[in-house]
């Protein structure tokens, strides 16, 4: 528990310029990555990888599939990274665990009335606590958007801290669904207070609302993470979801992260991208690298 | 102003075309079309293994769409390519003049692509019953088989014409259900930028035809080795780059055609077995219940 005196004032939140973020993101992405560069980086976003599933078709069998494909990854490219995570449902987190065994996979497992957060904070801790004793290394929660948007910041604050508290051992992600929070001020502000709440990740979306992750939010909150650990010390980690689909976006994030919260978290520890087909087109990336000719998806297993 | 001054005159920029847009090449290179004087044509896109790279993507994403529609309505787009390209004919026969044909040659070819695009709107939703057939079998199945489009096909044009090769080699390859990348003759591309605009405008989705202009020795490897392409169009008569194609193609055993000996400007420059060149055979069996030991009978 965090101790009172800690807690800022939330109405002082920096604001963000909109048109200053924006050009500063789009910077990121002309960075010229040579080939021995972009081979390191492939592989190390391969690494940064929660690969997820998150349908309401989701079957025991696609789970079990998923895991499988998180272990073997490409057979026919031998030395490949594992991903970072597998992120499900609740309902699925002992399959997924069981699937996994010791490969050294962490299961992630949303909850909190995901996707909509529209649930009593009863229902939410139960979710949030069936999830970690089924094994789920670390919880993906929502943010109460709705509460956020009237200005009940204490309601939001409480929320995360009691879900914090329901997590136990379990690294917590609070995912603050950008998409539906309009400004970079709102963004700044559910950074901060989350963090101040007690979350080990702040991540942007769910992957259920357009837009979700977009390189000049991620911005906004890689900035507040700087913030954060400038004045406590304490390194909270980051998490992009939904819409990172191709290699060079990736690559680009990877920029961004490496020149605004440096090294010390460019490891899955510190980062990860919350993504279902980005690896693919990793995987066909450096395929090319490897044999020097583009690549099919034909060849790619599918989940 | 002064009405004795001359009118600088408004050129167009030859550009690409990928997905239904008209970027320029993404390497940012050009080369100078000349004609037999030596006069300078236009500044033209020196296309380069992204571009293609990047039209494989528009074509592959174009597939589905183009393949699963009616086999009539390609027909109709095919047609309506033809009423496009019969509304611009005076710019494409400035254009052949321009590269060196006499105004009779342009007319004439400019006329006989109009004339094969009709041809090939009427085969598409034709040639498949023509190449169908429902097959002889011994046991209780429904055994038929059927023509299906191959994918995504990567064609270099003929590089000695600048509208018929380009028109004959394209129009059986969509009207077949086919997406395409399509490299133009290096010498003579004004046309098939020009082309392109015509496609643009006549209800064909982006990313069915995908037209570069480029070197052929640059680029012929990617066309050839690239994974996601499923047949290879080559239309010179050069041995070595065939071979090399041929060798290329077996990576992911693309189809090869290769048209070196096809005198476009003749009759025997359209058939609907250019349709079938890129088309696959599938057979497939259905099981029937053989009622009261009759025999199947069609």
């Amino acid at each position: 528990m965090i101790a009172t005196k800690t807690i800022p004032d939330f109405s002082l939140s920096p604001h963000i310029d909109q048109v200053g973020i924006e050009e500063r993101a789009s910077r990121f992405t002309k960075r010229s990555i040579k080939n021995e560069t972009k081979l390191h980086g492939l592989m190390l976003a391969l690494n940064m990888i929660d690969l997820t599933t998150l349908e309401g078709k989701d079957t025991e069998g696609k789970v079990k599939q998923l895991c499988y494909k998180a272990q073997h990854l490409h057979d026919a490219y031998p030395g490949l990274p594992t991903v970072a995570a597998i992120c499900v449902y609740p309902s699925m987190v002992k399959t997924a665990k069981a699937a996994l065994g010791n490969s050294g996979i962490k299961v992630a497992s949303v909850a909190t009335a995901f996707p909509s957060g529209q649930a009593p904070r009863d229902i939410k801790i139960r979710d949030t606590k069936y999830a970690v004793q089924n094994g789920a290394d670390e919880v993906d929660m929502v943010i109460s958007r709705g509460k956020f948007l009237e200005g009940e910041y204490n309601f939001v604050f409480d929320e995360i801290a009691a879900i914090k508290e329901a997590c136990g051992e379990a690294r917590l992600k609070v995912i603050l669904e950008t998409g539906e929070l309009v400004t970079y001020d709102k963004v700044r502000k559910a950074s901060d207070i989350a963090m101040y709440a007690g979350a080990d990740f702040i991540k942007t979306s769910t992957g259920k609302i357009s837009p979700a992750a977009t390189m000049p939010v991620t911005l906004v909150m890689l900035e507040a993470i700087r913030d954060f650990y400038y004045k406590t010390g304490k390194k909270i980690a980051m998490k992009p979801a939904g819409g990172i689909s191709k290699s060079k976006l990736a690559l680009h994030y990877l920029v961004m992260l490496n020149e605004t919260l440096g090294e010390g978290w460019m490891n899955n520890e510190w980062f990860r991208f919350g993504a279902s087909s980005l690896a693919n087109d990793i995987l066909m990336q450096l395929m090319k690298q490897k044999t020097g000719v583009y690549q099919s998806a034909n060849y790619f297993s599918i989940d | 102003m002064a009405t004795t001054e001359k009118r600088l005159e408004v050129l167009k920029t030859y550009k690409i075309y990928i997905g239904g847009q008209f970027p320029r090449t993404e390497s940012g290179r050009y080369y100078v079309a000349t004609n037999s004087k030596k006069e300078n044509l236009a500044n033209v896109c020196l296309g380069s293994r992204k571009d293609f790279r990047d039209a494989v993507v528009a074509a592959r994403n174009a597939f589905g769409g183009w393949s699963g529609r009616a086999a009539f309505n390609r027909g109709q787009i095919l047609y309506r390519i033809a009423e496009m390209l019969e509304g611009r004919k005076t710019q494409f026969i400035d254009e052949l003049i321009k590269q060196d044909a006499t105004r009779t040659q342009a007319e004439n070819e400019v006329n006989l692509c109009i004339d094969r695009l009709i041809y090939y709107s009427g085969w598409c939703d034709k040639f498949q019953q023509l190449f169908s057939s429902v097959n002889p079998v011994a046991s209780s199945h429904f055994n038929f088989s059927v023509p299906e489009p191959t994918g995504v096909v990567a064609a270099i044009a003929p590089q000695g014409d600048s509208l018929l090769g380009l028109v004959s080699v394209i129009a059986p390859i969509i009207a077949g259900g086919n997406t395409c990348i399509v490299l133009a003759s290096a010498t003579k591309p004004l046309c098939a930028v020009t082309f392109a605009e015509v496609l643009n405008s006549s209800d064909l989705p982006g990313g069915v035809v995908n037209i570069l202009t480029g070197k052929v020795a640059e680029l012929v490897t990617f066309f050839a080795d690239h994974m996601d392409v499923n047949a290879t169009v080559f239309c010179e008569a050069d041995t070595a780059t065939q071979k090399m194609i041929k060798e290329k193609s077996a990576l992911n055993v693309k189809r090869v055609v290769l048209y070196d000996k096809v005198k476009w400007a003749t009759a025997a420059g359209q058939s609907p077995y250019f349709i079938m060149d890129l088309q696959e055979i599938k057979t497939t069996w259905h099981p029937i219940e053989n009622i009261g030991g009759a025999k199947a009978g069609y």
